[in-house]
Parts: structure tokens; C-alpha cells; sequence
């Protein structure tokens, strides 16, 4: 599983409430919600985002509400990957169960820029900053989770076990 | 093996372990956890609102049953953009109720009747009690620590896999130790002890872990207090908040048991766990809680916290008192305590929210929504309406607010160069008569 985007870089504590307004929350629509994906914090977002992209956070990305419309709006924009100092808690869970892949490497979430080519390879948890060269080491899933993440979701994954 | 008091209520949880509860007092048996441990945790309680829950019903049907766990163990709420605000809201709602009366769920609550705003009215209603698991699509959820129950927010996947299995996967926690010293002074609440918590270990301080409060302190904060505390544990990052059960826990529990003394499905007894004395912990908090003053958390993170005799000629142009962290009882008397006999400047919106028909009720016997109205406010029905930026109040382009709310992101309540300023109902009231962020003191 690898893949292969330009790199949005936000900073720490990116909240979903800038993720995906809660003025839009009266839909889950992927495609609506992925209109307004980061609109209050980046309003040219959805319209730059290409299918592929990697979203670069700080720490604490995900903050807030516990809306899965949060990661269903980063995934139906085209985003392949986001990768982050650190998540939380029920962003992350949220992600993973709808098969949102998402790496903790601070490293790389430091030393990426905005604009950089960023390639993830998410069974060895390689990325790499192809602009610049540098190549960092994320934790890598564990197969179940690279099964669950290849079947689109948590619900998807049990329903086929 | 020594464990945290959240450690020993997931391990009375695990999955084909720990043996049913018998008593109030007694604890059941349970295997020994430590922290980091991944587990299958038997739910309590499983809960969603009208933002979340159509989501997890559309996935409901993808994990093969046909009904839920349990009628009574799941509850809907519908509160967060009701009374429906538009045609959208209105199928969520829509979609919500049919799936409701489909499945014979037990506890939903129509707006109307016994409703309100979910964090107040399960407490209320008597649906969660020390030592429950609990886990519900919304982040607040954490608030039922104050009860002693472990309870935690999750997404809609986790709340659909809930409804139908009945379990959820757990990692269990490290925890926080938070030592409440002493008692707070007039006008300083449960919202000024946490708020000044969340600015000393900063908005992810607390990720991933619980925040276990404990000291002589906590005898001294209402059990409304501890909803406010324990509501705003995941602004801290936290995975829950809890606070040990004393006689203040069992006396709220026993006035709030659902019909009857029939112990059921919904009316479970409860089992009352405490940390052990040599449990460990991440690091050690202590607040003096008599040396505390009013506060306010500025824009736009729910860390950004000084004192309010700090905070400068802010003028404000809205204020909001209600929400699952500030819509109780207490916190409609204290507003009405410093508003009585007295108005709103000029040029302030001030929009009071009680959180439930019950608590609405027993503020207009109280003459509380009398003080409000000739004060000049608005009352509103139940709703998370503003908070989230939903309706009922949602702020222009460069708008300042005074809430009692949990979150002042970005946009949080309306416009993206809105702001909010978070604070107790006694600073909202006073800086609603003020017309600038102001203490009652």
C-alpha cells in the first residue's frame, strides 16, 4: 500500500471544527462534506487538493468533536494520508474505522513543507520527502490493520471476517 | 497489581471476564489490567445524537444484526441542531426517529418530551451509574465520569460496531492524578477548576490518558461541579475524566433512579469502585482550590486561560449560558443570582439555555426564568444550538461571546473572525450585565 501526493501543511492543533464546520454537520455526505474540507482554517483547500494529496499536521491533529465527519471530509477530498506529530484520540479512532490512513511520525511531520512531493509507504511506515530527499521512519501498521484499512473501514473488516 | 480507578472499571468490563455486579458496595472480581493494554470491553451504554447517530445507523446495517445489543442500552438523543433548524436537520433528525421506533430503542427522547441536551438528561434520566461503561458518538461524553463510571466519546463506526456487538476495544488508559485541595470561594465553580487545569497542561496534556481527580477537595464541588469537570476532560486530550463515588455520587444516583427500584437493564446498581492507594500515575496535578479565582479561557483554544480581573476591556457583544458543560440547575441559579433586579447592557445578546425540560421547569418554579426574561435575556428550549455554531446564537464577522460553552476554536460559534470566550455562568451573567468580560467578584 503506497502512495504518493503533493503535502498541505497545517500546524498543531488542527480541531474538526475547522476540519468540517459544524454549520455543514446537517449532512453526511462525503462529497458535501469534502467541499468544505478545512474551509476555516484554509478556504482554497478543496479547491487545491488533488486526489493522492498528503495532509501534513502538528500536534494534536484532529482535536475536538468526536464527528467522524471530520475524517470522511479529508478522505472524500482525495487525501491519501495524513501525517501528524501527533493525533487525537478519537480522530484516530475515527480514521482507522473508516479506513483513513494516518502515520505519528514527528519527524516528518516537522520537516515536511507545504507544496513538497511526499511518498508513504504504509507497510513498512516509510516516508518520503521526495523534494528534499529525506526519508523518515513511521510505526508501521500492523497487518490487521492494513487489512481493515485495505477493506474500507472497521465495518466493512468484521463484516467479511 | 495495583490499578487506577478507571483501569479497575474496564477490567470489570473485559469481555468473557469479571463476573456480573451483585452489590452497591462490593466490586466484582476482575482481572488486572495495566496501561497500554488492548481489550474487548461488554458496554453499559451506547449513545448518539442527531449529528452522529445517522451516520452509525447508515453503518449499523453492515455488521450483520439485525437489532441492537439491547433496546435499553442504547440511547438517542436528538439535541443538537433541534428544534429541527432546517430541512437537513430535519431528515437527520428524520432518519434518527425511524430507526428508533424500527428497533424498539427504549431511550429516545423526543424534543418535547422529557428531552434535552444529552450530557444533562442521561444523568438526570438515571441511565448511567458508578461504574458503567460507557461510550457514546459524541466527545463529551466523558462528562459521566463525575458519576464514577468510565465513560468515553467515540466516532459513528464505534457507535454503530457498539449497537450491534454490544463491545468495543479499548486501550486501556495511564492516567493523570488531579489532587483537589481544600474549597473554592464564592463565585468560583467547577468550570474555573477545570478551565485553570486545561491552561496549566495544555490542550493535549492530558491525550490519551484519564484524568483521575481525587483529594478532600472533591467533597467540597456539587455534583454539578463534577459534570462540568469531568465534560471538559477531552479538552485536555483526555480519554475520560472520573471522580471517586461518595455520599454526594450515591445521594444524586438515589434521587435520580428511573421508575421505581427495580433494578433493570437501565437501572443498574451501582458498583463503586476507587483507585487502588498505590496506583501509579503519569504525573501528579494538585490545585489549591480555595487559592482559585474566576477565569476565562480567550480565543481560541480552551488553554488560553487568565484570571478575569486580567483580561482587559474586552466589550463583548453576545453571551451564552447553557450547554452539556453549563446548562444545570446550579448554574441557572448562580446566572439568576447575579442578574436579579438588574439588566443587560446595551447592545448584548444574552441567550440562556437550560439543558432539559427538567431543569427548565424547575428554574421558572424557581422564578429563575422570570429574573432572566426582565433582565432583558432570551430564553432559549434545550439545544446545543450555539455552541457548535448550530443556531440559537451564532456570531457575525468580527462578534465577541461570552459562553459557558466547552470549545472557542476557529468559527466555532458562527463566523470565522468570531470569537469566544470561554467562562462560568457567574462571569457570563456579570459580563452580560457589564457589556465586557467581567467579574462577579
Amino acid at each position: 500500500m503506497k502512495t504518493q501526493g503533493t503535502a498541505h501543511k497545517y500546524g498543531d492543533n488542527v480541531d474538526t471544527d475547522v476540519i468540517i464546520p459544524a454549520r455543514y454537520l446537517n449532512t453526511s455526505e462525503a462529497s458535501e462534506l469534502a467541499a468544505h474540507c478545512m474551509e476555516d482554517v484554509d478556504a482554497a483547500f478543496a479547491a487545491r487538493v488533488q486526489s493522492g494529496d498528503i495532509l501534513v499536521g502538528g500536534r494534536n491533529f484532529g482535536c475536538g468533536s468526536s464527528r467522524e465527519h471530520a475524517p470522511l471530509a479529508i478522505k472524500a477530498s482525495g487525501v491519501a494520508c495524513v501525517i501528524a506529530e501527533s493525533f487525537a484520540r478519537i480522530f484516530y479512532r475515527n480514521a482507522l474505522n473508516i479506513a483513513l490512513p494516518i502515520l505519528e511520525c514527528p519527524a516528518a511531520a516537522r520537516a515536511i513543507s507545504a507544496g513538497d512531493e511526499v511518498s508513504v509507504d504504509l507497510e513498512t511506515g516509510e516516508i518520503v520527502d521526495k523534494t528534499t530527499g529525506q526519508t523518515f521512519a513511521a510505526e508501521p501498521f500492523p497487518p490487521f490493520m492494513l487489512e481493515l484499512i485495505a477493506a474500507g473501514g472497521l465495518a466493512n473488516y468484521l463484516s467479511n471476517r | 497489581m495495583s490499578m487506577t480507578m478507571t483501569q479497575k472499571i474496564l477490567a470489570a468490563h473485559v469481555a468473557g471476564g469479571g463476573a456480573s455486579a451483585t452489590g452497591r458496595a462490593r466490586a466484582p472480581r476482575a482481572p488486572s489490567l495495566r496501561a497500554g493494554e488492548l481489550i474487548m470491553a461488554k458496554l453499559d451504554l451506547v449513545l448518539g445524537n442527531d449529528i452522529t447517530a445517522p451516520v452509525a445507523i447508515r453503518e449499523f446495517s453492515k455488521f450483520g444484526h439485525a437489532e441492537v445489543f439491547d433496546k435499553e442500552k442504547v440511547a438517542l438523543v436528538p439535541d443538537h441542531f433541534t428544534p429541527n433548524k432546517d430541512i437537513k436537520a430535519a431528515q437527520q433528525c428524520a432518519a434518527m426517529r425511524a430507526f428508533a421506533q424500527e428497533q424498539g430503542i427504549v431511550n429516545y427522547f423526543e424534543v418535547g418530551h422529557d428531552c434535552g441536551i444529552e450530557h444533562a438528561l442521561l444523568p438526570e434520566k438515571g441511565l448511567v451509574t458508578a461504574g458503567d461503561l460507557v461510550i457514546g458518538a459524541d466527545s463529551h461524553t466523558c462528562t459521566y465520569g463525575a458519576l464514577g463510571a468510565f465513560s468515553t466519546g467515540v466516532g459513528s463506526t464505534d457507535m454503530a460496531a457498539g449497537m450491534s456487538c454490544g463491545q468495543t476495544w479499548l486501550r486501556v488508559p495511564a492516567a493523570i492524578k488531579v489532587e483537589l485541595r481544600g474549597k473554592p470561594r464564592k463565585w468560583v465553580s467547577g468550570k474555573d477548576v477545570i478551565l485553570h487545569l486545561i491552561g496549566q497542561i495544555g490542550v493535549d496534556g492530558a491525550r490519551y490518558m484519564s484524568l483521575e481527580f481525587m483529594g478532600d477537595g472533591v467533597a467540597s464541588l456539587s455534583m454539578d461541579d463534577r459534570f462540568t469537570i469531568a465534560n471538559m476532560a477531552i479538552e485536555a486530550g483526555a480519554k475520560n475524566g472520573i471522580f471517586p463515588v461518595d455520599e454526594q455520587t450515591l445521594a444524586y444516583i438515589d434521587a435520580h433512579k428511573p421508575g421505581g427500584s427495580q433494578f433493570t437493564a437501565t437501572a443498574r446498581p451501582p458498583r463503586v469502585y476507587a483507585a487502588d492507594p498505590d496506583a501509579e500515575y503519569e504525573r501528579t496535578v494538585v490545585i489549591d482550590l480555595a487559592a482559585l479565582e474566576p477565569v476565562v479561557a480567550f480565543p481560541h483554544l480552551p488553554s488560553k486561560v487568565r484570571p478575569v480581573r486580567e483580561a482587559g476591556e474586552v466589550k463583548i457583544d453576545q453571551v451564552v449560558i447553557g450547554s452539556c458543560t453549563n446548562g444545570r440547575i446550579s448554574d441557572m441559579r448562580v446566572a439568576a443570582e447575579v442578574m436579579r433586579g438588574k439588566h443587560v447592557a446595551d447592545g448584548v445578546r444574552c441567550i440562556v439555555i437550560p439543558a432539559t425540560q427538567r431543569i427548565y421547569l424547575q428554574a421558572m418554579e424557581e422564578g429563575l426564568l422570570k429574573t432572566f426574561v426582565e433582565a432583558g435575556c432570551v430564553v432559549s428550549p434545550p439545544t446545543c444550538g450555539p455552541c457548535l455554531g448550530g443556531h440559537m446564537g451564532i456570531l457575525a464577522k468580527g462578534e465577541k461571546c461570552v459562553a459557558t460553552t466547552n470549545r472557542n476554536f476557529v468559527g466555532r460559534m458562527g463566523h470565522v473572525e468570531s470569537e469566544v470566550y470561554l467562562a462560568s455562568p457567574a462571569v457570563a451573567a456579570a459580563s452580560a450585565l457589564a457589556g465586557k468580560i467581567s467579574s462577579p467578584i
